[in-house]
């Protein structure tokens, strides 16, 4: 996996939520076992469960005994909101400082997103 | 539970001190990685755990007991040594025989489709093998022994990135089935930092790092910026290596917990930068070491 200094099962973590949130793992759907997703990012398993694990204590992910880790229901709608939580210290935060340095203000940063159109 | 227990472990060859000393427990059902330079002693552990030496002083368990002529011990134990010797005339097929005769949780099958994947010849004499082939002998009679306490020294010589890459994959893929203690000794970190969990280095006969791989990542951080504001954070954390360029500074840093400040540029240390950092920092001289 790619290493970006964080923990392997933060990223493995987050890696599913990334499925969740843009809706490639539905709600009540199952996961990929531990076993599968070691194998896949080529990682010791028991990273790969501690992955898992912080999702099931998070409310992310359900276990059903004897089958396997499946989507909680609220899943998506939990990690949005916790998402937007986030959202002005992940990217905002960046976004004003590098405009900060290169002499740019909260104005013309407004500016900017008014013209802004998605790039095709 | 503790498979490996050691205790103040220490061997002296004469005057050389190959272990100096090393206390490490190492739990069921990991994937350790033992790692250091030419000469740091690991091959020397290795050797007292699996009851090829013995100690000069201290103790040493296996499954709870001493290693040495211990038959109980040594059934549940498989060592694959980067250069093993065979009988004249042996064969690739008289070294599997031996393997299953040796092994109780031998696995003929299982051998014998890692036998098709690294292409090896079963009818082949061992002496005829290249040196790539003899690796993937050693290889898979370790996989397919499937002892309860596996040991690899440096099971890659001559083998090449592709066949490499299929030994962690079919190692990774038979431990998530039969989980089993391994212990990995290999100079090529980056290819396995991402299958070991338990981390033991050793320099100069010491323990200079223990502790799981997961708490290693993102323990060191590399600062890059301008002199004086790099000298500023740096102050108060321990420092691994220094590097200057004109204005610039770049010092390796561990226990940083904080990573943002502005100007400044945070890099990651991956395990084997920070095992280069910790040994350099050690302070041994940098030149090519002989295994012992």
């Amino acid at each position: 996996m790619k290493d970006d200094g964080r923990p392997l099962f933060l990223q493995i973590a987050e890696q599913i939520e990334n499925s969740i949130v843009d809706g490639s793992l539905a709600a009540d759907t199952q996961v990929p076992s531990t076993n599968e997703l070691a194998a896949f990012h080529r990682i010791n398993p028991a990273t790969a469960a501690k992955g898992i694990n912080q999702l099931v204590a998070d409310g992310i992910l359900y276990k059903r005994r004897g089958i396997g880790m499946f989507v909680a229901t609220d899943a998506r709608a939990q990690l949005l909101e916790r998402r937007r939580g986030d959202f002005t210290r992940q990217y905002l935060a960046p976004l004003m400082a590098e405009a900060a340095k290169l002499g740019m203000d909260a104005e013309e940063i407004k500016k900017l997103i008014d013209i802004w159109e998605p790039q095709r | 539970m503790n498979v490996v227990r050691t205790t103040g472990l220490t061997k002296q060859y004469g005057p050389l001190a190959a272990l100096a000393g090393v206390s490490v427990e190492l739990a069921e059902n990991k994937i350790h990685g033992l790692l250091g330079r030419n000469g740091a002693g690991k091959t020397t552990l290795m050797k007292i755990l699996t009851g090829q030496g013995f100690e000069t002083s201290g103790t040493v368990e296996v499954f709870g007991q001493h290693p040495y002529e211990n038959a109980d011990v040594l059934s549940r134990v498989c060592f694959i040594k980067e250069s093993q010797l065979y009988p004249e005339k042996f064969r690739v097929k008289h070294a599997l025989r031996a393997a299953e005769l040796l092994y109780p949780n031998w696995d003929g099958a299982y051998a014998a489709a890692l036998l098709a994947d690294f292409a090896v010849p079963v009818d082949q004499q061992l002496r005829k093998l290249s040196r790539g082939q003899l690796s993937a002998v050693g290889v898979i009679i370790g996989l397919a022994s499937r002892a309860p306490l596996t040991l690899f020294d440096e099971p890659y010589l001559g083998l090449d990135a592709v066949a490499r890459q299929l030994f962690y994959d079919r190692l990774l893929a038979d431990y998530a089935e039969h989980p089993r203690t391994i212990v990995l000794s290999t100079h090529l970190i980056d290819e396995v930092s991402d299958l070991i969990e338990h981390v033991v280095l050793l320099d100069g006969g010491q323990v200079l790092i223990d502790a799981d791989a997961e708490t290693l990542r993102g323990e060191a951080v590399v600062v890059t910026g301008p002199a004086d504001a790099v000298e500023h954070f740096a102050a108060g954390h321990e420092e691994l290596h220094r590097e200057r360029i004109g204005g610039s500074l770049r010092v390796t840093l561990t226990g940083a917990r904080d990573r943002f400040e502005p100007g400044l540029d945070f890099e990651p240390l991956s395990l084997q930068q920070l095992v280069v950092r910790t040994t350099q920092h050690h302070g041994r001289p940098v030149a090519a070491g002989k295994e012992a």
